[in-house]
């Protein structure tokens, strides 16, 4: 079966060796570092793992490359002269905090993946392993001002728009210490400036460019992101949005994340046109590598820049994968082949395409990145040990949030004689 | 028989939003059917006073027959004494100029709908607003609720305060699952973190002659719902008083208006048109006292109830040795939450209970009604089963015989009373 992932394959051979520049005023150690990046280039070869043991331990931070500047794919464009920039730069926090968020996402879905086996989960899971860098960089692009919603598979989303690895799992659990106090569970999770997780496939989209309007309408130089899947982009309302949000220019950027299936239908199988970024018809579109953190950054910025700019809504397709299935009731390999899943993983992991990129120009090490995953790991667990003790809410929230700021009032309860009370 | 004294003073009744008298006050009236003891009554006691009564109305039918009416009923019109009638406003201009003053209010306030700027409203009822605040605040859409409706919604996410109109209620099915999935639950769902402050407004139920699709009424539909509430006004007072707290509330309002009213004048006193009028969303009004059954209704078919009250009113004050039977009148203004110690307080003064209402009998308002009546303390005061009026169960039809065949009459209304107290 061919690679699903014929535009991205090619573009990695193609990209041969990775440009390091050398920014005017920024001390560097010209041999030190020629020879490591010999050093580590045969390292990355075999096991690169266990040369780390081999690679001097006595280096300090000051070695490392402060900033380096990546070639990214070029991106696909609709009714666009210009495009995002061929190159990205990358500073050494961003990558260690990209690199950071994207694994504790990872180790969060697959934490989550484990509890639902062990039925501490339950309900509807949709986990985010494998699209990390859409959700990263799409935040590298955009400030916490800005607004965001997205659809059910929103965990990924909650983390980087603010939420905490701790909220997220105690919610997912359904206990009192979740983000939504556990009313809410998986698809229902919000932060400030996130509208969720919504359950209905298509409806976030109208209603994130109803959060553009306000942001037009308050005048506050502020965008939203509304985000969809590859299944949801057949939906009439997201027509209906494309038209009302060009027709009033509204500060909103549509983003497509590809990852070729709605839930067991591939894209050729549900779409006429698979050409996701150009379906906005008279709205501006690109098509971007949704696996390499750094092409969603830049094409975020750009589309950003679109929006700000007054020039009204724009369109992006991010082609991504997800590793799971749709949900877990599905084990994802009914419609699609293991090999697939296999071959993503290895060659286009968003996760180990930051790493290397960071590794080979020198701007990690490898314990460093070790240190980060193992960190990483104690988060996850000690928030999955929280989710699982923290106590269920109380009966008393029962019927508490039916209204806001409303005197509290009774609820019929199951039977006439039942009444509760219902709180703001 | 015993004369009686007409309780509350002569007898007053509405036609078309205007208030008649009886100025000359019948001598002698006939004893009261059903009378009433307050207080825990065994059901023995009524069922033999019933089976007394219906002795008499036998002979008072015979007498009636013959034709004499004993008192000629002089009617003027009156104004309200209760409390100074400023102004005579319609529904349709009280709902524009409640929507004016908020606008003003609060300039988070907006309007979004189809041909509510430009067109000044599909019924007028925006008329002049696009002019006074211009595009920002009063949108025109596409044919598109779905669409327009998560806008709004979405909008009000983000800290504004859309009135979102629908151009009638039947339109909202296209846009049901944002008003109830995206806008209804959101609060809940979150645990309070999202508030949802929008109006949804527009006509609903029947109209005049616009066919099956065009006259569904959705007070049942959207009454399901927790999370919503949801308002029917039926006068001016009711949709101004009504609108101004529907936005200025911080939830989600179903506003369901009725196109048939929105030209009918009411008097609206100063106090009523003061700019910080509001009406308490969830509790009904008594428009008119009675003592021997109450009906409860909403929306157009309050006029109805009052008119079939003053008919009957007018009947027992021609009829001399008739009783006069009175009509208690609830107005219920919203069915959810929905006030139902109002409506118990009433049934337990009366013993009876009509539920009025245009929409179809399945599972609807008055179904609800009767359900609630059931499980509380009223149901010991009943000396009937309560019924309801409704609309047939039927998809409107076109032809006028058909449609005015299609929804309750006046006429229903008075045989259903008399039915339920074995008149």
């Amino acid at each position: 079966m061919p690679s699903r992932f014929n535009l991205i394959e090619e573009d990695r051979q193609q990209k041969g060796g990775e440009k390091r520049s050398e920014t005017a005023g920024r001390w560097q150690h010209d041999s030190m570092q020629k020879m490591l990046t010999i050093i580590s280039n045969v390292l990355r070869g075999s096991a690169s793992r266990h040369a780390a043991s081999m690679v001097a331990s006595s280096r300090s931070y000051a070695d490392f490359t402060p900033e380096a500047t990546f070639d990214i794919k070029k991106v696909d464009l609709h009714r666009l002269e210009e495009g995002p920039p061929l190159t990205a730069t990358l500073t050494r926090e961003e990558g260690l905090k990209y690199y950071r968020t994207m694994q504790t996402i990872r180790r969060m879905e697959l934490k989550a993946d484990q509890l639902y086996k062990q039925k501490i989960i339950r309900g509807f899971c949709h986990l985010y392993d494998g699209q990390e860098a859409c959700a990263v960089g799409i935040e590298g692009g955009i400030t916490l001002s800005d607004h965001l919603i997205t659809a059910y598979r929103a965990h990924g989303y909650t983390l980087t728009r603010g939420g905490t690895v701790r909220e997220i799992m105690a919610e997912l659990t359904g206990r009192r210490g979740g983000i939504a106090k556990g009313k809410g569970g998986s698809m229902h999770m919000y932060t400030k400036n996130f509208y969720g997780g919504n359950g209905i496939v298509g409806a976030q989209v109208p209603l994130g460019a109803g959060v553009a309007l306000a942001c037009k309408y308050l005048g506050n130089d502020q965008l939203c992101v509304s985000l969809y899947g590859d299944g949801a982009a057949n939906q009439g309302q997201i027509f209906e949005t494309y038209n009302m949000s060009s027709l009033w220019k509204l500060p909103i950027i549509f983003i497509c994340e590809n990852n070729q299936y709605g839930m067991g239908t591939s894209v050729e199988r549900s779409s006429a046109s698979t050409e996701y970024y150009k379906r906005g018809d008279y709205i501006p579109g690109l098509r971007v590598d949704g696996m390499d953190v750094l092409c969603v950054r830049e094409a975020t910025k750009f589309a950003a820049d679109h929006c700000r700019s007054g020039k009204g809504p724009i369109l992006m397709e991010l082609q991504t994968y997800r590793y799971h299935g749709h949900s877990m009731s599905d084990p994802g390999v009914s419609y699609r082949t293991r090999e697939e899943i296999q071959e993503v993983r290895s060659k286009s992991d968003p996760i180990s395409m930051l790493k290397d990129r960071m590794l080979s120009n020198n701007m990690a090490s490898i314990e460093e990145l070790k240190e980060i995953d193992i960190a990483v790991r104690k988060e996850i667990e000690d928030a999955a040990q929280f989710a699982t003790t923290d106590p269920e809410p109380p009966l008393d929230d029962l019927c508490s949030h039916i209204f806001a700021n409303d005197q509290p009032f009774e609820v019929r309860g199951a039977t006439p004689w039942t009444k509760l009370t219902s709180t703001s | 028989m015993r004369p009686m004294r007409v309780p509350f003073g002569p007898p007053e009744w509405r036609i078309g939003g205007v208030r008649f008298r009886a100025v000359a006050q019948p001598a002698v009236i006939g004893s009261r059917i059903g009378r009433r003891t307050i207080g825990p009554a065994s059901s023995g006691t009524s069922r033999s006073s019933l089976t007394e009564d219906r002795s008499k109305m036998a002979s008072i039918r015979c007498f009636l027959r013959s034709g004499k009416s004993a008192v000629s009923v002089v009617l003027r019109r009156e104004f309200s004494k209760t409390s100074p009638a400023a102004v005579q406003v319609n529904v349709r201009d009280a709902l524009n100029q409640a929507m004016d003053e908020e606008l003003e209010r609060d300039e988070k306030v907006f309007l979004l709908g189809e041909e509510v700027a430009q067109y000044d409203g599909a019924y007028k009822v925006s008329r002049g607003l696009w002019k006074k605040y211009g595009d920002k605040r009063i949108i025109d859409t596409p044919i598109t609720e779905m669409g327009f409706a998560g806008i709004a919604v979405g909008a009000a996410f983000a800290g504004l305060r859309p009135i979102c109109e629908f151009m009638t209620w039947n339109f909202s099915m296209q846009a049901i699952d944002q008003v109830i999935n995206s806008a209804a639950k959101t609060y809940y769902m979150s645990a309070g973190a999202q508030p949802v402050p929008i109006v949804f407004r527009g006509p609903n139920g029947s109209s005049a002659g616009v066919a099956a699709q065009h006259s569904q009424c959705f007070a049942a539909w959207y009454g399901h719902c927790p999370g919503l509430k949801v308002v029917s006004p039926w006068n001016s007072e009711d949709a101004r008083g009504l609108l101004k707290a529907a936005i200025r509330d911080n939830n989600p309002v179903v506003f369901l208006e009725n196109e048939l009213m929105y030209g009918v004048p009411f008097d609206l006193s100063e106090e009523v048109m003061h700019k910080d009028f509001v009406l308490p969303i969830g509790k009904a009004k008594v428009e008119r006292q009675g003592t021997h059954i109450t009906l409860v209704s909403h929306s157009r078919c309050v006029g109805f109830c009052l008119d079939a009250a003053a008919v009957l009113a007018k009947e027992g004050v021609e009829c001399e040795h008739m009783d006069v039977v009175t009509l208690a009148v609830v107005n219920l203004r919203t069915i959810r939450p929905l006030d139902v110690e109002t409506i118990e307080a009433s049934v337990m003064k009366t013993g009876h209970l009509v539920t009025v209402e245009g929409g179809w009998p399945q599972y609807g308002v008055g179904a609800e009604i009767c359900a609630r009546i059931m499980e509380g303390p009223a149901f010991n005061y009943l000396d009937a089963p309560a019924v309801r009026v409704t609309g047939v169960d039927i998809p409107m039809p076109y032809a006028k015989i058909l449609e005015d065949h299609s929804v309750p009459q006046i006429k229903d209304i008075i045989f259903t009373v008399k039915k339920v107290l074995n008149m």
